[in-house]
């Protein structure tokens, strides 16, 4: 049976190019940030999100009516695109920025996505629950707050149902998980074992250099993405110092009640 | 460590994308595959399982329909992965050997064949080389009889990579012999043949060797084994035409496996020099490191515009009959034996610079090095080339 055009879902994945998980960060001689002449790729969570899409597909059929990627950045973003739609995104947008200017933080992101989100149409928001590079871990619960749509943070299993219009999370939360029932439209953020993203196959990168990739810039969607925090300095953790050798069980004892350690 | 800029962003939409599928396969991988002789065949399932054996066939066989200049950067990015010429060899005649199949075919040959090629479900091997007739590839003697509705293929290959994991091979026989030939490039013909080990006639043996031990080399030996007829590829006589298209492409191929080797050696000597201190000081700090490093970075840059200079002429002529056989031929000639040089000299250093450690398994360089050797050699040898050019641009007169 074909379901019918009001039980159609169409999914939003926003995602953000990071510096690549493996590269060694290192703070620039000015002290304002990391060097960001090195390599860059999706941001780890955001490929989960990616896959959750995709899989909801191959589970849900043709009631996942689109999969729609979305990234605010520099001109190169759109690298980051070109792999969400190999993984099996239709269509992209890119809100494009200045390469000179400053990262958005999450408020100035959650804006532009919920205004996005009032031209297009979307039952379901699917992101990283944070980036790798800046840790901040905002930007899901605070479109959601924005939308007033009800948010499922750190998802580690997604159920949607359609027909229902609704959807049962499982979210890691300390000592366990927790299962809850949200009604779409509904924002859902990716915690690590939600799935594991497979890598795009030739056939599906050929294809998505085809697939439909929009520009906009922040004034189509009248946003500001001026940052409203300054960062005043950025400096490395300190150098570990070496550890020394001991001889044998006796003497690592010893030297941990010299530093303090007793057995309990 | 390898300069990117210049190239097309499919070049390195494949780069990226095959060094992904590539980081699952860790040095420890490649060692352990060298030492114990065994075939990485999980290699080889997970690159079929992303498209890339059909990088450079044509869609509508379920191939990506890229050229050589991708599949060039293909192969470079698998050896500098670490894999080296193992992991490349691993794939190189399913991604290479299957063009003339997929060109002069017949569609029940390229229906059947190619799809279970591209999955990886079968792998293929080449088999053209023998005993007697290596670079004089005119002079081969395996001979394949007509006899009814089948050929019976009698004499011997040898240096067939994968021959023993293959379930098809692309074999080069004689079908007319030498001295009935109108022509002297007439007279032989390309088989696409199934190696069924249980049928009589056919048997194989490991050859053992230098480098690239993971991957299996083999003498193979025919005798009276059956064929069917309709296992031909293209027409009868003219087999030596149909495999010399593609032995370009092979040399592209080759050169870019040897940049890949060189730039990991390279890559992993200037870390080693970097952090390996002695006299209070890191060793690269000394000219005498650093320098013939610095030296062998320039002979990898200079071979790496060679090599995509002769890919991008290759896949060009397809379409523009400006570019002359003679360019492309001594374009491609030319890169495999720059690439060649220069990834030797890459790996030979790279063993100097980890001093006593670079004899040692563990730091990869050692690997690398046994299989530097392999693209000064094969598919044709530096001195073959070196006539080759003597005798095509400085026209000098040939020497054999």
């Amino acid at each position: 049976m074909r379901p019918t055009s009001a039980r159609l879902l169409n999914i939003l994945v926003p995602v953000k190019r990071a510096v690549d998980y493996a590269v060694k960060i290192r703070v620039n001689p000015q002290q304002t940030g990391v060097d960001l002449n090195v390599k860059h790729s999706m941001n780890p969570f955001d490929e989960i999100a990616v896959e959750e899409a995709v899989q909801l597909r191959k589970r849900l059929k043709d009631a996942v009516q689109s999969i729609k990627v979305v990234t605010i950045g520099p001109p190169k973003a759109s690298e980051t695109l070109r792999t969400a739609l190999a993984m099996g995104a239709d269509s992209a947008i890119h809100i494009e920025i200045p390469e000179a200017d400053p990262a958005p933080e999450p408020l100035g992101v959650a804006r532009a996505l919920a205004k996005l989100i009032e031209r297009e149409k979307v039952d379901l928001v699917i992101m990283g629950k944070q980036a790798i590079d800046d840790d901040a871990g905002q930007t899901g619960q605070m479109l959601a707050g924005l939308l007033d749509w009800p948010q499922a943070t750190f998802a580690s299993k997604l159920d949607v149902d359609p027909e229902a219009k609704s959807a049962t999370v499982l979210r890691e939360v300390d000592g366990g998980s927790e299962e809850i029932k949200c009604r779409l439209p509904l924002v859902v953020t990716t915690d690590l074992r939600l799935n594991e993203p497979h890598y795009a196959t030739l056939p599906n990168i050929m294809k998505a250099k085809k697939k439909p990739l929009e520009k906009l810039t922040p004034a189509d969607l009248s946003v500001d993405l001026t940052p409203r925090l300054e960062t005043i300095k950025v400096t490395e953790p300190p150098a570990r110092i070496g550890g020394g050798k001991v001889a044998n069980v006796d003497e690592l004892v010893a030297k941990l009640k010299e530093a303090g350690f007793t057995a309990a | 460590m390898m300069d990117i800029t210049g190239f097309t962003e499919t070049q390195l939409d494949v780069r990226s994308a095959v060094a992904q599928v590539c980081s699952d396969f860790p040095n420890t991988y490649w060692q352990e595959h060298d030492q114990a002789q065994t075939d990485p065949k999980e290699f080889h399932a997970a690159l079929a399982k992303a498209g890339w054996l059909g990088i450079a066939l044509p869609e509508h066989l379920g191939g990506s329909g890229l050229g050589i200049s991708e599949a060039t950067m293909m192969m470079q990015t698998i050896s500098e992965s670490g894999a080296g010429m193992a992991g490349a060899q691993s794939v190189h005649a399913n991604v290479y050997a299957t063009q003339p199949l997929a060109r002069f075919g017949n569609e029940s040959q390229t229906e059947t064949v190619l799809p279970k090629v591209i999955s990886g479900e079968w792998r293929v091997c080449f088999g053209v080389t023998e005993p007697n007739a290596g670079l004089d590839t005119l002079s081969l003697k395996t001979f394949a009889r007509k006899d009814g509705d089948v050929y019976r293929v009698t004499g011997q290959k040898i240096w067939i990579t994968c021959a023993q994991v293959a379930k098809k091979m692309m074999l080069l026989a004689r079908t007319t012999p030498v001295d009935q030939v109108k022509k002297p490039s007439e007279g032989l013909s390309l088989f696409c043949i199934d190696l069924d080990r249980e049928r009589p006639g056919l048997d194989m043996r490991k050859i053992k060797k230098m480098g690239g031990r993971a991957v299996d080399a083999n003498e193979v030996f025919f005798d009276n084994y059956e064929i069917p007829a309709d296992s031909l590829v293209g027409e009868e006589s003219k087999g030596f035409k149909i495999i010399l298209h593609g032995m370009n492409a092979e040399r592209c191929l080759l050169a870019g496996e040897a940049l890949g080797l060189g730039y990991a050696a390279l890559k992993r000597a200037a870390e080693y020099a970097k952090e390996r201190v002695v006299f209070q000081r890191p060793i690269g700090m000394n000219q005498g490191i650093s320098h013939p490093l610095a030296d062998a970075w320039m002979k990898l840059e200079g071979a790496k515009f060679a090599t995509y200079h002769a890919a991008r002429l290759f896949d060009a002529s397809k379409k523009d009959k400006s570019i002359s056989a003679h360019s492309l031929g001594v374009a491609c000639n030319a890169a495999k034996y720059m690439a060649a040089e220069a990834a030797f000299t890459a790996a030979e250093r790279a063993v100097l610079t980890h001093g006593g450690m670079g004899y040692a398994a563990e730091y990869d360089v050692e690997r690398w090095f046994r299989e530097s050797l392999v693209p000064r050699i094969a598919p044709v040898s530096r001195e073959m080339i070196l006539n080759y050019i003597s005798e095509k641009v400085l026209e000098l007169p040939r020497s054999y």
